[in-house]
């Protein structure tokens, strides 16, 4: 029975809006690491091992490009917490994805500085070359096409990041440049970040 | 004034411990370990060192409100979750000379009672933990790091704690919650940190710049510190230069220097971009009010900054030239806002999407009169209506640029579309801004 007279059970009033993550393959961390996993958990007091429930998901992810929920019970059972727990950090932190991603994650940063030096054309151009809205992933999982927060770079605007490595002084006209070269020689094409010195 | 935190950034080989210790690396911690801890935090108040992630707070002070007789543990936290829009410095200290922050963390601790510094480093910066966790490696083998430091029985070691892509993890009590393993969101404030803050624990939460700051003091002395800039400002800034300038950039220099030379000094910005005029700057990262042309003649000084009606913030300034239109600009920001609003506090949550809405419809040629009175009722009911500063940042755009360009929202109101729509934003708007 219904607990209100005019929301009877069918009637599509009670079912939950929530998404549910993806179930996925059956996940288990790889030996290698749950060992390093062990090691970062040193590094907080033995009580406190939820502190390490960012560096485990990066570590899933890692093993498996992005988290499910089979993942996410993984991850649990790692840092002993619930998996409602786990799932909380993986939808708060924009760096957790829940769906697979392309090989090549292109992040354009759409924040003031960047987008006062183009910004917003070379996601333009990026999108039209790719043909993927930002947010999208191609068929072959090659390109994904995310626009992300100010990446604090802004001197060097406008900054892509693509997976862990960035970028710089990408101009919109050069869009096509950027994905012949990831597609040739991946992060080896990129300019990284241009703190590194010239010689070292 | 000679560069004192970014002396060495550009030489080849200038983040090892090898040439950190050829150009007298560590000897502030030698010296400190070597002072009580009320002497250190002492030195610190004396020297007037202020908070460099943007509010400004006097660190000594921050010190010495840890409670030191508790009998928990105590904790540093550093702020290296450098997030704020136009703010790139703690980037260049960490990649370019991370002893110096291992050295500002250590003698943080000693000043303390603290036996552990965490690192909390925003998760985009892969490549920069990957050289503070090298050098960190290399600190803690020289003896420099961990047990018996130096040979004077201090303990104490430092570890980087990688985030995951929260703006709001650079509030200082969410940086606390995140780095607990939960959501980067405030607490309710007090308690404060420095009573209870990691893990219930007294803390003290510095931003990378302050404590790089820290060594300086100690081995020059809390005069040689205060004597760099003007009163109440002293010691070296960072300055990160973006947008429409020649040279932008980060730049260090005292607080004497004026936001005009900032800008305009070949030294420092080199001017606005060719052929174009300034027609605004926001000096303190994207959360602070613009200032106009004429309003530059100030020292960019903590008061300085203040006495023209903003702040300094994160010494972030953006600087926009006369294609920037206003309306978009501060759609821009809010889409920034609505997007990190950690979702804690209704107002800022609820108010942030709307302030963006109602900007997005302005800014396409649908906005009406009564929207700017509706832009300004948002605003003025999220600004200290949250539990962090956040609310505030995110109702200034909105605020500082109907009351500074209040023609140029009327402008696109009347004429149904933008009015300044700039060769280097997308043409089509919507795929641009959702």
């Amino acid at each position: 029975m219904s607990f209100h007279p005019l929301m009877e059970y069918g009637a599509g009033h009670h079912q939950s809006a929530r998404v549910l993550p993806e179930e996925g393959p059956a996940f288990q961390f790889t030996a290698a690491n749950l060992a390093k996993l062990e090691e970062i958990c040193t590094r907080y007091p033995a009580e406190r091992r939820k502190s390490a429930i960012i560096a485990a998901l990066y570590l899933a992810q890692g093993q498996q490009g992005y988290i499910t929920l089979s993942a996410m019970r993984a991850v649990a059972a790692a840092i002993r917490c619930s998996t409602a727990e786990v799932e909380d950090i993986v939808y708060f932190y924009t760096m957790f994805y829940t769906r697979p991603m392309g090989k090549h994650i292109v992040m354009v940063c759409r924040t003031l500085s960047c987008a006062l030096a183009g910004a917003e054309r070379v996601t333009e151009t990026l999108s039209k070359e790719l043909g993927l809205r930002p947010g999208e992933t191609d068929a072959n999982r090659e390109f994904s096409l995310l626009e992300v927060e100010c990446l604090g770079a802004c001197d060097r605007a406008p900054v892509v990041g693509v997976n862990d490595d960035w970028h710089e002084c990408q101009q919109p006209e050069a869009a096509k440049a950027l994905i012949d070269g990831l597609r040739a020689a991946g992060a080896g094409s990129l300019t990284g970040c241009h703190l590194k010195v010239a010689g070292e | 004034m000679e560069p004192i935190l970014t002396k060495y950034v550009k030489q080849p080989g200038g983040a090892s411990l090898d040439f950190y210790m050829k150009v007298g690396g560590y000897e502030g911690l030698r010296k400190s370990l070597g002072m009580t801890p009320d002497q250190v935090v002492d030195v610190v108040k004396q020297s007037g060192l202020r908070g460099r992630g943007g509010a400004g707070f006097p660190t000594g002070m921050k010190w010495q409100f840890v409670d030191k007789k508790s009998p928990k543990p105590k904790y540093i936290c550093c702020n290296a979750d450098e997030s704020e829009p136009g703010t790139f410095k703690d980037h260049v200290l960490m990649e370019r000379n991370p002893h110096l922050l291992f050295e500002g963390c250590l003698i943080a601790c000693h000043a303390i009672g603290a036996k552990v510094a965490y690192i909390y480093i925003r998760g985009e910066f892969y490549h920069v933990q990957q050289v503070l966790e090298r050098e960190l490696a290399k600190a803690r083998a020289a003896g420099l790091v961990g047990k018996n430091i130096m040979g004077t029985g201090f303990d104490c070691d430092i570890f980087v704690h990688r985030g995951a892509g929260a703006y709001e993890a650079g509030e200082e009590t969410a940086l606390i919650e995140s780095l607990e393993g939960k959501k980067a969101q405030p607490r309710l404030k007090p308690p404060f940190p420095a009573v209870a803050g990691l893990y219930d624990c007294p803390t003290a939460v510095n931003n990378v710049e302050t404590l790089c700051n820290v060594p300086f003091i100690i081995t020059e002395g809390a005069e040689a510190f205060a004597k760099l800039g003007p009163e109440k400002n002293g010691g070296p800034k960072l300055y990160c230069i973006s947008g429409h300038v020649k040279n932008p950039g980060v730049y260090e220099t005292s607080m004497h220097t004026t936001l005009r030379e900032l800008i305009y000094d070949p030294k420092f910005g080199g001017g606005i971009r060719g052929g174009h005029q300034l027609k605004c700057v926001i000096p303190g990262g994207s959360s602070v009010p613009v200032l106009l042309p004429e309003q530059l003649d100030i020292p960019a000084s903590f008061d300085g900054v203040a006495s023209a009606g903003s702040m300094l913030g994160s010494a972030g300034l953006i600087v926009m030239d006369e294609t920037t239109c206003m309306v978009w600009a501060a759609q821009n920001l809010l889409y920034f806002y609505k997007h990190e609003s950690c979702g804690k506090c209704t107002p800022c949550r609820e108010g942030g999407d709307w302030l963006h809405k109602l900007l997005m419809k302005i800014e396409r040629g649908d906005g009406e009169m009564r929207d700017l009175d509706l832009l300004l009722s948002v605003a003025n009911n999220i600004a200290g209506k949250t539990l962090c500063a956040f609310g505030d940042a995110a109702a200034t755009p909105v605020l500082t640029t109907i009351k500074t360009f209040r023609a140029e929202y009327e402008a696109h109101i009347r004429e149904g579309r933008c009015t300044l729509p700039a060769s280097w934003r997308a043409s089509h708007p919507v795929l641009a801004a959702h």
